[in-house]
């Protein structure tokens, strides 16, 4: 990485924006490039407006072999050279910039809306036509024997709506056309000129299974702009939030994937203990989701000796009824006929896409934040990561096993730390004005990134919040090539990516 | 083989006895908010803590508590320190109008049965279809988990069907952003008359932390005649057990 092209960012540091390097588009367009063809990948990529009615692009590069953080930026007027046809990683970001800010990146091979709404800029014209959901062209294969299927945005599950388009020959999937933005509802808009006394929650919805870890990386960002220092047992209490956030999800993952190819007692168990994991949330600050539990400065709980002794008998019993759910999929032939080698994704075509979370770990690409970047407790309580080679359903099902054992083994090991029923919170001073800041924080799905941009009052001229599924959705489309159109709900449950954290 | 018979002993029989038993809600559980009736202190500041504008204040400073808006955050208390507006860990709320959802130091009236027609129809066999509608998956998440044994809202006769022309009214969830509309709208129209429908959560009922954005609608209150309201952010899995046992003259 080219020093003067990038500025060093430390994860959960602010720097004055005044310092990020301003390259030209032509400059920004390689520097990215060539960083990510070394290895690095795109954190977040996005616009904002800025002065002359051109917008600015910001690019926040991870580099999780060193655990380090570099950024850049480029001022661009209506159109753009496209970062894509070099890097694949960049599509859905510059669709998004696209949309947001009615700028063409062009050469961009497949510029489409992703959420459908009119561009942020006021005046500006946009890129594509104004069409809803639903109304866009797709992706089409025409010749002999090929169908088209089109399923959503209403499922036949009680699961959000987004719309999938496949273009089949027979029974195999020749491609799968994903189309969101059925779910927005605005958020990232409604940051800008925060914080308010709304942004916290605007950010516990923005994927509500993900409440716990889109809270932990905006309080974060928050603390790390006014130079806020957290209490080790406020650390504790997020991290183990943040993995009973985790167990809930993927014992619940792996139940959905037993009820996708019909063996039952799993998915019986697993939908029940799924539950159990939430109300040891619920335990600790009243809501099964964790609202409420992660303010700025601190952590709002109530951890008495009682309770802590509560949670440690539910922890064993949860974990025993896990494991004696689970491990009946790995026994089962009829099961593993189904997971094995169906949505099979390479390690190769998972670096190029930049996945993040288990997709990434069930492909053996060693990328977990806690590792990589760590936060919080995390710098002194390591979680090894968990991998598996074979990039398949049963890879992203056992790459999640092998978590919930080792999420368990931390909580366990943390709990006794806490005690007491101490609730403490930093004192939140005003927040640095001009600044830049990123945060990331391991979510159940990957990677959460958020990013603020800082004015000269110390409120956020722009918040991106980047969701793991941001990464992850097309990772699912290119699994389900040369697939049967009849294992997509499994692929798609072993993905199991967020609408609506895609949506904002 | 034998693993799985063994796994079935070993995890036990495990629905819950409800409504023979109430359900156990957590120490920190903030359920139905039980307001006084007393004139708050520094009235401005505690309806102010509010983020959805759930809270009011007559003239004489008395709190109005519209559960139809609130997400159940707990700051309001918190600025009155409990003196007026406190959160109580009873877990029934749902109504059928959306008057009932405003509370004023008087006690809430909650959902009655269906009328009588429509209960001979729906009252042992209730098929439902849910909408996602532009929420943030956690009411999903909890309407979802009743169908797991620990649950098992099966027993009432209340299933969750795959289209909705099995069904017989729809359960909304979310603000309905403008994207989803013509397709709620859709839905909607596919349902075979007689029909009802139920709002599940702040956003469904009226738009939640989310109304008044341009990208939204106030809830599903706010296009489609609606017969059971649920309010919570998101409702407890019991909470909405109880709207709809109540809304089938089960309880």
């Amino acid at each position: 990485m080219n020093e003067k092209s990038f500025l060093p960012l430390v994860h959960g540091e602010s720097v004055q924006r005044a310092a990020i390097p301003r390259l030209t588009v032509p400059s920004f367009r390689a520097a990215v490039i060539e960083a990510v063809s070394r290895g690095n990948r795109i954190a977040a990529f996005f616009g904002h407006p800025a002065e002359n009615n051109l917008v600015e692009l910001i690019a926040v590069l991870a580099d999780d072999a060193r655990g380090a953080l570099a950024t850049t930026s480029a001022l661009a007027a209506e159109t753009y050279p496209a970062l894509t046809p070099d890097c694949p990683q960049a599509h859905w970001f510059e669709r998004e910039i696209a949309e947001q800010w009615a700028i063409t990146p062009t050469g961009h091979p497949w510029l489409k809306p992703i959420r459908f709404h009119a561009p942020y800029s006021a005046g500006r014209k946009p890129c594509f036509p104004l069409a809803g959901p639903g109304l866009a062209d797709y992706f089409q294969v025409e010749g002999e024997e090929v169908h088209e299927v089109a399923v959503g945005p209403v499922h036949a599950g009680i699961i959000e709506p987004g719309h999938f388009r496949f273009q089949c020959h027979g029974e195999n999937v020749l491609h799968l056309e994903i189309e969101l933005g059925y779910q927005h509802r605005g958020i990232e808009r409604r940051l800008r000129k925060a914080p308010d006394k709304k942004t916290i929650h605007y950010i516990e919805t923005a994927a509500g299974d993900s409440t716990v870890a889109h809270a932990t990386a905006y309080c974060n960002v928050l603390e790390s702009l006014s130079s806020a220092r957290l209490t080790a047992a406020v650390q504790i209490v997020r991290a183990i939030a943040l993995e009973l956030e985790r167990l809930a999800n993927h014992a619940g993952d792996l139940g959905a994937m037993a009820g996708d190819v019909g063996f039952l007692p799993t998915a019986a168990y697993c939908g029940r203990i799924r539950g159990d994991w939430l109300n040891m949330t619920a335990m600790l600050c009243g809501n099964r989701f964790g609202r409420g539990l992660i303010r700025p400065g601190g952590a709002d709980y109530a951890l008495g000796d009682a309770v802590i002794t509560e949670l440690k008998s539910k922890l064993d019993a949860a974990e025993r009824d896990t494991a004696g759910a689970v491990e009946l999929l790995w026994q089962s032939g009829s099961v593993m006929a189904r997971f094995e080698e169906t949505g099979v994704l390479n390690a190769h075509e998972a670096a190029a896409l930049g996945l993040v979370g288990p997709p990434a770990r069930a492909c053996g690409i060693t990328r977990d934040v806690r590792q990589d970047f760590p936060s919080g407790i995390f710098r002194y309580a390591q979680i090894p990561v968990s991998t598996w080679q074979s990039g398949d359903v049963f890879a992203r099902a056992f790459v999640r096993w092998l978590e919930i054992q080792r999420s368990i083994a931390f909580i366990r090991e943390q709990l006794p730390m806490l005690g007491g029923g101490v609730k403490n919170s930093a004192v939140m001073a005003p927040l640095r004005p001009d600044a830049i800041t990123a945060a990331l924080v391991e979510g159940w799905r990957g990677e959460i990134c958020h990013v603020a941009l800082t004015d000269s009052e110390g409120c956020f001229e722009h918040y991106k919040i980047v969701d793991p599924s941001f990464h992850n959705w097309f990772g699912l489309a290119l699994a389900m090539r040369r697939e049967q159109i009849s294992d997509f709900p499994l692929c798609n449950k072993s993905f199991n990516l967020s609408y609506c954290g895609h949506d904002l | 083989m034998w693993n799985i018979f063994k796994a079935r002993t070993r995890q036990k029989y495990r629905t819950y006895d409800y409504p023979r038993l109430e359900p156990v809600l957590p120490e920190m559980f903030r359920g139905r908010p039980v307001l006084d009736g007393q004139p708050l202190k520094d009235a401005g500041r505690v309806v102010q803590s509010c983020p959805t504008g759930a809270l009011s204040a007559g003239k004489d400073k008395t709190p109005r508590l519209d559960m139809g808006l609130c997400i159940f955050c707990g700051q309001c208390e918190k600025a009155c320190s409990g003196q007026g507006i406190k959160f109580s860990r009873e877990h029934s709320l749902a109504a059928r109008r959306r008057a009932d959802l405003v509370l004023a130091g008087k006690e809430q009236k909650l959902a009655d049965a269906l009328e009588k027609n429509t209960l001979r129809l729906f009252g042992r066999s209730l098929k439902l279809r849910q909408v996602s509608a532009g929420g943030c998956n956690a009411c999903e998440a909890d309407v979802n988990v009743l169908n797991t044994p620990a649950f098992d809202l099966g027993r009432f006769g209340i299933q969750f069907v795959a289209s909705p022309r099995h069904a017989d009214g729809l359960l909304i969830t979310g603000p309905v952003t403008k994207n989803m509309e013509l397709a709620l709208q859709k839905t909607y129209a596919a349902v075979p008359e007689p029909k009802i429908v139920i709002a599940a959560g702040a956003c469904a009922i009226s738009g939640g932390i989310f109304a008044g954005h341009k990208e939204t609608c106030r809830g599903a209150d706010s296009l489609l005649k609606t017969d059971l309201l649920i309010p919570g952010c998101p409702p407890h899995p019991w909470t909405i057990m109880d709207g709809l046992l109540r809304l089938l003259g089960k309880l």
